[in-house]
């Protein structure tokens, strides 16, 4: 038996095929995978993201120490409730984990952190924190629901008690704010639509679930979230970058910060020398046009360059073919081959993302 | 909770079989295997007049998921793949024992139709697959 969030008997009350994910028995699906996509895509759609986890860091240097921890830097954040997605590094530039960093108050940020990297993220953060005196609380206490799409925004906003409803439907994009009750709400997610991210006491999310869905918003497994996240070519951990590789092999290269140069942050000199020397290997998109579909550990071959992996691949049910993530070579160019059952496929090699907004992207 | 139809004969591995009245044997995939694959988005039927094995890949279905490869439940000749199916896999999701067949085969050897799996001995299977 995995471990369960506090919506696990109402997931299992609704019928959902439930899968291991990371230790964790969650819904995969509803029913139908592809009509969950869909909603997001073209309405509204909520998924339990409790198995994420929340962690609060308090101090009077918090700030430096997440300059120091983090390869982003904090020092972005000017305005509070900013967040920011960034990389955690080990000193050989290998990526511990993904997460996003709320700038809260100087002496308050809350971190997001994955499911499966949980309990080593913390015994990191934790072996650095104490020397900027900062304290470390994960917040167990807390469920997180995502509420995705166009609509998602203006349908949930009822199901919140009205000065919350009020300040979140005021945040900007990639904005959080703290509410009463240990409520929190964020302009973000994973699947390239509009919609919130939503903290809140264990104690009220079957309640709050219940409210969505009279408020229309369809459940969605993590079946669609995978689908939904891969079409905005969103990296998952794991899938596509984990502690073997640099960010700057897995398409994350954006997210490094490497300005001020004085800013000594875990893993900047390994980064520095693959960045002189080179990455051998970068992330790239492929799509499909045979009926085949791509899917992760598939073989890339790219002719006279070298070869490759798929990190992630799908069927995407918004350009009803395949797409997906590969490591390759750095000098492959526009074509690769992909082995797929015993046959080779023609791919061609794209810049994420595939979709945008609930459509295509022009050059897909 | 799967349908588990008491007419049909069927395979540890999740297919269905039907002798039809002209005496070849449909097949497809149970419902439980296409709830358990999700979403169906392509499938690859076998052509007409290929000789299979009893125990043989032949066709695949891939499903948002996953592939997974179909086997035949007898030797014997493809007589039809269902063509239907190449523009709307989803009827393996819809309908499994209906308009999702996947192939029919007229069989060598009756008596291999015979000695498949009946509907309580799938259900056992299962039942046992899933404790």
């Amino acid at each position: 038996m995995g471990l369960r969030t506090a919506l696990y008997d109402t997931h299992v009350a609704a019928r959902a095929r439930m899968v291991d994910f990371g230790g964790w028995d969650m819904p995969v699906n509803f029913g139908s995978q592809i009509e969950e996509h869909h909603a997001v895509r073209r309405d509204a759609g909520m998924f339990d993201v409790s198995h994420m986890c929340v962690v609060d860091l308090r101090g009077a240097k918090v700030r430096e120490f997440l300059r120091r921890l983090l390869a982003n830097d904090v020092a972005k954040l000017g305005k509070p409730g900013k967040a920011l997605y960034s990389c955690m590094l080990r000193e050989n530039g290998g990526v511990i984990d993904d997460l996003i960093v709320y700038f809260l108050t100087e002496e308050w940020f809350r971190m997001v952190v994955n499911a499966g990297t949980r309990d080593k993220d913390l015994e990191w953060i934790r072996a650095h924190a104490g020397a900027f005196g900062v304290s470390v609380e994960p917040r167990f206490d807390l469920a997180m629901v995502a509420v995705q799409g166009p609509n998602a925004r203006q349908r949930a906003a009822v199901t919140l008690e009205p000065s919350l409803a009020a300040a979140a439907l005021a945040l900007e994009p990639f904005y959080g704010h703290a509410g009463a009750g240990h409520w929190f709400v964020a302009r973000t997610g994973y699947t390239g639509e509009d919609g919130w991210e939503i903290m809140l006491p264990i104690g009220e999310a079957a309640d709050f679930w219940q409210r969505l869905k009279v408020a229309g918003l369809v459940q969605c497994g993590l079946g669609a979230r995978d689908t939904l996240r891969l079409e905005a070519g969103m990296n998952l951990y794991g899938n596509d970058m984990d502690e073997t590789v640099s960010p700057l092999e897995s398409g994350l290269g954006w997210t490094v910060a490497w300005e001020p140069q004085g800013r000594d942050f875990i893993g900047r000199s390994a980064l520095v020398a693959q960045k002189t020397s080179g990455a051998r290997r970068k992330l790239v998109g492929l799509l499909i046009e045979d009926r085949a579909v791509l899917r992760s550990h598939q073989k890339v071959v790219v002719p006279a360059v070298g070869e490759g992996e798929v990190t992630s691949g799908t069927f995407s049910p918004t350009l009803e073919r395949s797409i997906g993530l590969a490591r390759v070579p750095a000098k492959t160019g526009e074509r690769c081959e992909v082995e797929i059952r015993g046959r080779f496929f023609q791919a061609r090699v794209v810049r994420p993302p595939f979709v945008r907004n609930g459509k295509a992207v022009a050059a897909i | 909770m799967s349908n588990v139809p008491a007419d049909l004969r069927y395979l540890k591995s999740h297919e269905w079989a039907r002798l039809e009245a002209d005496g070849t044997i449909a097949v497809g995939i149970s419902d439980h295997a296409q709830q358990a694959l999700g979403d169906l988005v392509f499938v690859e039927a076998p052509e007409a007049g290929r000789r299979v094995s009893a125990g043989e890949a032949c066709a695949v279905v891939e499903s948002v998921k996953a592939a997974s490869d179909v086997y035949s439940p007898v030797s014997g000749e493809i007589v039809a793949g269902n063509a239907d199916l190449g523009g709307q896999p989803e009827l393996i999701n819809s309908d499994p024992y209906g308009a999702g067949w996947i192939m029919r085969i007229r069989p060598d050897d009756k008596a291999q139709f015979a000695a498949l799996l009946d509907a309580k001995a799938y259900e056992a299977a299962l039942a046992a697959d899933t404790h």
